[in-house]
């Protein structure tokens, strides 16, 4: 049952505003701890409001926040993906592959997107008509991406990328490509999952299966869609990554599937399936993004990064299993 | 009742008939392979995993899953390093307060799970990004080295011509099997992974059978940490980075079901050797070390997909 579907709310006016607050309570959340950690880091370190530093957060991990949207889906609809970084790293090496051998740059940008859906329809597949557990199949998809991509390149570095092929360093009004990418995708996501059909579906999916098939859903389809446009953004994503730089490091970024998954889940998405919107989780991606450069800026050695990120997992998922029971 | 044990055993069956082929195919292949050396070197290499998998058999039959093994395995070496050479305690001390320290992660686990509701998977994917983030925090990607020689005896020594840790490794099976097949406790984790609900009305105390399933894989991990670090005679914080991995892989294999309440840990034992096999073959026949890790993943979710095959039809 999504109980805290946002759409849903209709009260009468004066109650309009708060019930709108408390629908969107993780969006404003996530939005007071942006604003509070930039003053306060801001305060201590002027430097951090410097133009590079502002443009990295944003721009330099724009490619998470495109990733966590599809994440956002596979976990509304109830399910998880361990492989996704690896797949960014696949499909990123891919990309300059591509573009370094000669072929057309718009298919160096488009082979990644397709190659993606390709791979998690098929993923979507196994988990939706075999029954198998999304957090198995995507384990093993994990090792046989990241094993199948050092094997093949043994890491060597994809360098002379074609300046046109470089999208990611593209400006468009002042503002580097991505922060457009992220915000328009983050946008359209965002009003497709709460006014189509597919996207009352996808909820439908998370909130509970059985009722969602007597409903006449087809939840297998839809599954397997979920998995397939995920798997777009995850191309969308590599392209991103891959052109952020002069030279491509043809390995699996470290780590990258928990900073997805972090931002779907402290982004509001529930991990039991059901509720949550992609603005949540494109917000929880430039916070993340903001602590991990406040640590450099406050001295604190990056080495601790990813306990602050696993204890921002614990923190959000506790908040809303103890916000599910007062619900109850 | 007897036409579980029967699918059960026809899963052990099939596993073990596999393994012989394997075994044949791998010593056909290669003269190194089936020497006595050999065998026993792989033995000292599953170790570890071996261990892991033992809690995790009973961790996924209680329909639970950990993936914060490989996390606690790196942050039990590091604090072992950081007891002894940091602290100055004494290097038994050490070891003991590490596989505490294991300890405690596991319970942590456990009290998420239990006390929050939290579903197993989240909650110890969270834990696998703070105990590493422990471990890289404290370390400073500094490692510990200069351990005494006797310390080397636990992960390279041998004990009557057998690696040591294969000692522990082959006492723990025997205790875990025991504990699982024929104890009450044993009945207890069944019965939760089989139906929680319908357990908790018969009386079972499922979230206190959880709580030490999930403290005893945090143990064991640690003492898995501390083997690992007496085997390769420095601590690292990435140790143990995607053990998870292979520990799942091994138990899946060995036919415990993911969905929990079916598993047994004769399966795990014969699923970790099949894996061990595949790696030994794989890397004997000149695949290198990422190629085997692309195996074990297509293998992890062949295993699977066969074993949903045969559980639907043994119900139909």
């Amino acid at each position: 049952m999504s109980l805290s579907a946002p759409a849903a709310a209709r009260p009468a006016p004066p109650m309009r505003l708060l019930k709108r607050v408390a629908a969107y309570g993780q969006e404003f959340i996530l939005l007071g701890a942006i604003a509070a950690l930039f003053i306060i880091v801001g305060i201590i370190s002027p430097r951090f409001f410097g133009a590079n530093n502002i443009s990295n957060i944003f721009a330099g991990n724009a490619y998470i926040a495109v990733a966590a949207i599809g994440m956002s889906l596979v976990i509304i609809s109830g399910h998880i993906d361990v492989a996704v970084g690896s797949l960014i790293g696949v499909l990123a090496t891919i990309s300059g592959l591509l573009a370094v051998n000669g072929y057309p740059i718009w298919l160096a940008w488009l082979a990644p997107v397709v190659i993606g859906m390709i791979v998690n329809a098929g993923v979507g597949s196994l988990v939706a008509y075999l029954r198998i557990p999304s957090i198995v199949v995507t384990l093993g998809m994990l090792s046989i991406l990241k094993g199948g991509l050092i094997s093949v390149t043994s890491g060597a570095w994809i360098t002379n990328l074609p300046e046109d092929y470089l999208i990611a360093q593209f400006r468009l009004l002042g503002v580097p490509s991505p922060v457009w990418f992220m915000v328009i995708l983050t946008a359209l996501v965002a009003v497709w999952m709460r006014y189509s059909s597919f996207g009352r579906t996808i909820y439908a999916i998370g909130g509970n299966v059985e009722a969602a098939r007597v409903a006449g859903i087809q939840v297998e389809r839809s599954t397997v869609i979920v998995f397939a446009i995920h798997g777009a953004f995850a191309g969308i994503a590599a392209v991103l990554f891959a052109t952020q730089l002069q030279v491509i490091q043809s390995t699996v970024p470290p780590n990258l599937e928990l900073t997805v998954i972090t931002a779907s889940v402290v982004g509001g998405v529930s991990i039991l399936g059901g509720t949550g919107t992609v603005i949540g989780s494109t917000l929880a991606a430039i916070l993340f993004a903001a602590i991990a450069s406040s640590l450099i800026f406050l001295n604190v050695s990056a080495y601790w990064l990813r306990s602050v990120q696993g204890l921002l997992i614990l923190i959000t998922v506790l908040a809303d299993m103890a916000r599910r029971r007062r619900l109850r | 009742m007897t036409a579980t044990l029967r699918s059960l055993l026809r899963h052990e069956t099939i596993l073990a008939i596999l393994l012989v082929i394997v075994l044949a195919a791998l010593a056909t292949q290669s003269d190194r392979f089936f020497t006595t050396a050999n065998l026993l070197n792989q033995g000292r290499l599953m170790t570890e995993v071996g261990l892991v998998a033992l809690a995790m058999t009973f961790v996924i039959v209680t329909g639970g899953i950990d993936l914060s093994v490989g996390s606690i395995l790196g942050l039990t070496a590091i604090l072992l390093g950081v007891f002894w050479h940091n602290l100055g305690l004494p290097l038994p001390a050490a070891m003991v307060l590490a596989v505490l320290a294991g300890g405690i992660g596991g319970l942590i686990n456990g009290l998420i799970i239990t006390r929050f509701k939290v579903p197993p998977l989240i909650a110890t994917l969270a834990t696998l990004a703070l105990y590493r983030g422990l471990a890289e925090g404290i370390s400073q990607a500094r490692s510990v080295r200069g351990y005494p020689e006797w310390f080397f005896v636990l992960g390279q020594g041998e004990v009557w011509g057998v690696p040591t840790q294969l000692w522990i490794l082959g006492v723990l099976v025997v205790i875990a099997a025991v504990v699982l097949g024929l104890t009450t406790f044993g009945r207890a984790t069944y019965a939760t992974g089989a139906n929680e609900t319908g357990a908790r009305f018969s009386g079972i105390g499922v979230d206190r059978t959880k709580m030490l399933i999930y403290t005893a894989s945090g143990l064991v991990a640690g003492v898995a940490g501390v083997i690992f670090v007496s085997r390769v005679s420095t601590t690292r914080s990435d140790m143990g980075t995607g053990l998870e991995l292979d520990v799942i892989t091994a138990v899946v294999l060995g036919g415990t079901s993911i969905f929990g309440g079916r598993g047994t840990i004769i399966g795990t034992v014969l699923g970790l050797i099949l894996m061990q096999a595949l790696k030994n073959g794989l890397a004997l026949s000149g695949v290198k070390g990422d190629g085997t890790i692309v195996v074990i993943g297509l293998v992890l979710i062949l295993a699977i997909v066969a074993s949903n095959i045969f559980s639907r039809e043994g119900d139909g």
